[in-house]
C-alpha cells in the first residue's frame, strides 16, 4: 500500500569534503532506527544501491564550482520534492569561495600543471544561487544533531527548530566567560549563526564563523570594536572574514569594505 | 532489497572480443570517482580510476594566509580525515620556525590521532569495505543478518568520535588544534569516562581482527613497494623518517628530493612514484608491514593468533590491517590516558621566521605531506599538500589492471563488483586527492 512507503531519501554531492554527509553516518546510535523511518534510495558515500527518484527528500552538500554541476543540481531539483542544503558549501559557497575574491585563472596555474584540462567555474556559489531551496541547514560541518531534526521535522510537515541568534547568545545559555571581553580574542560569535553551541569559545578561542552570518548581522559594528579595542588592522578583518563562509552576503560586503579603504 | 540498482554498468561480450567494465559512480569511497577497464581478446588494454571530483584550490587560498590558519583551513579538505590535516599542518609550521612542543602536548596529539584512526578505521571496516566481502550493496543491509558486527562497527566508530570530541570539540573539523599545542586541554578526570569506553572498544577491536580475518579473501599477491613513517621509539603517527621494504631510508624535509608527481598518457590523474622507481604503496598494510615490531603486544598477539603477519601483499587484507590498527590505537590511547599529566599552558609560544617547513604524519589512509614556505613575518608564500589517496593511485589502477586479468572468467557482474572491491581495499578519499589531482571532464550520468 502507498500509504505506507516509506519516504525516499537521497543524499548529494558537489564541491564539499564529504564531512556534512558523513555527520548522517556518525549518528552511530540513531542511524538504524533512521533507516527505520526512511528509505534511503541514493546515498553513494555509504551503498552501492540506487533506487530510482523521484525522492522525497534530497540532502545536498557542496557547492556548484563546474558547469556540469551547474546543470546537475538542475536534474537533482527536478527529482526530488524536498531539497535541503546541509553546510557551508552547499548554503554559502564554502571555503573554496575563498577563489571569488581572485583571479580564477591563477588559482588554476598555481596547483595544476596543464591548466587547459580544468573545467570550472570563476565562483564557487550556494544551490541557492541555481535551485529554489526549501531548507538551509548551516554550519562546518553541519551539527549532526539540528539534521536529525530537521529530517524528523520535514518527515513530519513541521518547521525544523534551528535558533537563528547569534554565537554570543549560546555562550550566554552555557555561562561561557566572553573571550573577547575577558581576554580581548577576536570572536566573530556577536555576527554568526547558532548551532556550534558556542563551541571555540568554550574552548578559549575565538569563533571563526563556520555557522555563518546569523540573521541581520551588525558586522561594521563588530569590525570597529575589533580595530578601537583590540587594535585588530584591516587585514586581520579581511582575513577574519574570509573564511568559510566568505562569499555569505553580510560576510563577503564587510571583507570588502576594507578591501577597497 | 533486490528492486534496486547499482550503480555499475556492463556491457556483454561483444563478437569481436572487446568488454568494457564501468561504474560511473564508485560507491562507498569519500568523494567522486569513476573507474573503467577495457577488456580486448581476453587481455585488459586499459585501466582507470577517473576523478570528477571537482577541484577547490586549496594550495592557492592558502597563500598570503597567517601561518595561524592552516590546521582549520586543511582540515576542510576532508571531513573524515580532519586530525591528520591539522597534524601534518602544525608539524611542517612548526619545523619551518623551529618550535618543539613538550612531551605531553605530543601525547596529547598522538591521542587525537587514534580517535581519529579508531572512527576513520571502524567506517571503513563496517560501512564501506566489510559489504564487499559478504555480498552486500551496504552495511545497512548487511544488518539485516550481520545486526551484532554493524552495531559493533557503530559503536565502535561512536568511541573513535567521542575521543575525537572531547579533545577537540567535535568529530568533524575539531577546533582545538592550533600552532604550538592546544587552545585547550582536558584535565586528568576529563580522560576517565573515555577510557572507559576505550576498554570496551579495545575488546571489540580484538573482535574486530578476528571477525576481519573470517572474511573471504580473493587469492591475490603483488610485488609492493610499501611506504611509512618509522619512529624508533613508537609506532610512527606524527614523526619519524621514511621508510621502505626497498632500501627507502629518507627525512621528511627531503620528500621532494625522492617523490615526483608526474601526467601519465593513460590516465587523468596526476600520479606519485618514487624517483627512479615507481608505484608505491601507503596506509595501513604498508604501517603493519614496516612497524608490526612497534605495535603493542596486545595487537601483535591479536595479528598472529588470526596467521596475519608480515609481509603481507595481499591488498584485500588491508581489512585485517585496519583491524589491527584499531586495536592499536585503543590500546595506545589507553596508555596516554593513563600516564597523562595535564600540561601546564595548553601551547607553546611560536615565533614565525622566513623558511621553508615540512610535515608528515600518518592519516588512517597513509602518509599525508604538507610543505609551507613562510616569508619573515609567518604569512604562507607557497603551499603543497600530498594526500594518500593520490600516491596509492598508481597501484589502485595496477591492481585493477591484475584483478581483472585474473578473473576473466567471471561474469560481468561479479567482475564488476570486484573491481570495487579492489579499489576499496584502499579506502581511497577522493575529496583528498582532487584539490591536486587533474580533472576528468566528462562525466557520465
Amino acid at each position: 500500500m502507498d500509504t505506507k512507503r516509506k519516504p525516499k531519501l537521497a543524499v548529494w554531492k558537489f564541491a564539499s569534503c564529504d564531512g556534512c554527509q558523513l555527520s548522517l553516518l556518525d549518528c552511530e546510535d540513531e542511524l538504524l532506527d533512521v533507516v527505520g523511518e526512511i528509505e534511503i534510495a541514493n546515498f553513494p558515500e555509504a551503498s552501492r544501491a540506487v533506487i530510482k527518484g523521484p525522492y522525497d527528500i534530497s540532502l545536498v552538500e557542496g557547492s556548484i564550482t563546474t558547469p556540469k554541476d551547474a546543470e546537475r543540481i538542475h536534474k537533482v531539483r527536478r527529482a526530488s520534492k524536498v531539497l535541503i542544503t546541509i553546510g557551508a558549501c552547499a548554503t554559502a559557497g564554502g571555503i573554496q569561495a575563498l577563489r571569488n575574491f581572485q583571479d580564477v585563472d591563477k588559482f588554476i596555474s598555481i596547483v595544476y600543471a596543464s591548466p587547459q584540462y580544468i573545467s570550472t567555474l570563476k565562483k564557487s556559489t550556494p544551490i541557492s544561487e541555481h535551485v529554489k531551496v526549501d531548507y538551509e541547514l548551516r554550519g562546518c560541518p553541519v551539527n549532526k544533531y539540528q539534521l536529525l531534526e530537521v529530517l524528523n521535522a520535514f518527515l513530519n510537515g513541521r518547521q525544523p527548530i534551528t535558533p537563528s541568534h547569534s554565537v554570543c547568545m549560546e555562550c550566554k545559555q552555557k555561562g561561557v566567560v566572553c573571550v573577547m571581553v575577558a581576554h580581548g580574542t577576536p570572536c566573530l560569535g556577536p555576527v554568526t549563526h547558532a548551532g556550534c553551541g558556542a563551541l571555540c569559545p568554550s574552548y578559549a578561542r575565538g569563533c571563526f564563523g563556520c555557522f555563518g552570518p546569523k540573521e541581520t548581522p551588525n558586522t561594521h559594528s563588530l569590525s570597529e570594536w575589533w580595530q578601537e579595542e583590540l587594535g585588530a588592522t584591516k587585514d586581520d578583518i579581511i582575513r577574519a572574514f574570509r573564511g568559510i563562509n566568505a562569499y555569505a552576503e553580510p560576510f563577503r560586503k564587510e571583507s570588502e569594505t576594507y578591501e577597497l579603504q | 532489497m533486490n528492486s534496486s540498482k547499482t550503480r555499475a554498468k556492463t556491457a556483454p561480450v561483444a563478437a569481436n572480443g572487446r568488454r568494457t567494465i564501468k561504474v560511473d559512480y564508485l560507491a562507498r569511497v569519500e568523494g567522486e570517482g569513476s573507474l573503467q577497464v577495457k577488456i580486448r581478446n581476453n587481455e585488459v588494454v586499459d585501466c582507470k580510476l577517473g576523478i570528477f571530483e571537482p577541484p577547490r584550490f586549496f594550495e592557492a587560498f592558502l597563500r598570503g594566509r597567517s601561518y595561524t590558519e592552516p590546521p582549520d583551513i586543511t582540515a576542510r579538505i576532508c571531513g573524515i580525515c580532519p586530525v591528520a590535516y591539522q597534524m601534518s599542518s602544525v608539524h611542517a609550521i612548526e619545523s619551518a620556525f623551529g618550535a618543539t612542543v613538550p612531551e605531553p602536548i605530543r601525547e596529547l596529539r598522538r591521542l587525537l590521532y587514534c580517535g581519529e584512526w579508531i572512527e576513520s578505521h571502524a567506517l571503513h571496516i563496517y560501512m564501506l569495505h566489510a559489504p564487499d566481502f559478504l555480498g552486500y550493496e551496504d552495511a545497512i543491509r548487511m544488518a539485516a543478518d550481520h545486526a551484532e558486527a554493524v552495531q559493533r562497527g557503530l559503536k565502535l566508530k561512536k568511541t573513535g568520535n567521542d575521543l575525537v570530541a572531547l579533545l577537540g570539540g567535535r568529530e568533524i573539523h575539531p577546533i582545538s588544534v592550533r600552532v604550538g599545542g592546544f587552545y585547550r586541554v582536558p584535565t586528568k578526570k576529563e580522560l576517565q569516562p573515555i577510557a572507559e569506553k576505550l576498554k570496551w572498544a579495545r575488546d571489540a577491536a580484538l573482535e574486530t581482527v578476528r571477525w576481519t580475518a573470517s572474511l573471504p579473501f580473493p587469492d591475490f599477491e603483488q610485488d609492493y613497494e610499501f611506504v611509512a613513517l618509522h619512529h624508533p621509539d613508537e609506532y610512527a603517527l606524527n614523526e619519524g623518517k621514511l621508510i621502505s621494504n626497498k632500501g627507502l631510508d629518507i627525512r621528511v624535509q627531503d620528500y621532494d628530493r625522492y617523490f615526483i608527481e608526474e601526467h601519465v598518457a593513460h590516465s587523468n590523474a596526476l600520479h606519485s612514484r618514487i624517483a627512479g622507481r615507481g608505484a608505491y604503496f601507503v596506509g595501513p598494510l604498508a604501517r603493519f608491514n614496516l612497524n608490526f615490531d612497534q605495535l603493542s603486544p596486545l595487537a601483535r598477539e591479536a595479528a598472529r593468533e588470526v596467521d596475519f603477519l608480515p609481509q603481507c601483499r595481499n591488498p584485500f587484507k588491508s581489512i585485517i590491517a585496519r583491524a589491527v590498527e584499531t586495536l592499536y590505537a585503543c590500546d595506545e590511547a589507553l596508555r596516554i590516558i593513563e600516564n597523562y599529566e595535564m600540561p601546564e599552558q595548553p601551547f607553546v609560544e611560536v615565533h614565525p621566521r622566513s623558511g621553508m617547513g615540512y610535515g608528515c604524519t600518518e592519516a588512517p589512509r597513509g602518509i599525508l605531506v604538507h610543505r609551507y614556505r613562510f616569508d619573515e613575518h609567518g604569512q604562507i608564500l607557497d603551499a603543497k599538500i600530498v594526500p594518500p589517496t593520490a600516491q596509492n593511485q598508481r597501484v589502485m589502477e595496477a591492481d585493477l589492471c591484475a584483478v581483472v586479468t585474473e578473473h576473466l572468467g567471471l561474469d560481468e557482474e561479479k567482475l564488476t563488483w570486484l573491481c570495487e572491491q579492489t579499489i576499496r581495499n584502499y579506502d581511497p578519499c577522493i575529496s583528498c586527492a582532487t584539490h591536486f589531482l587533474r580533472l576528468e571532464v566528462e562525466r557520465l550520468d
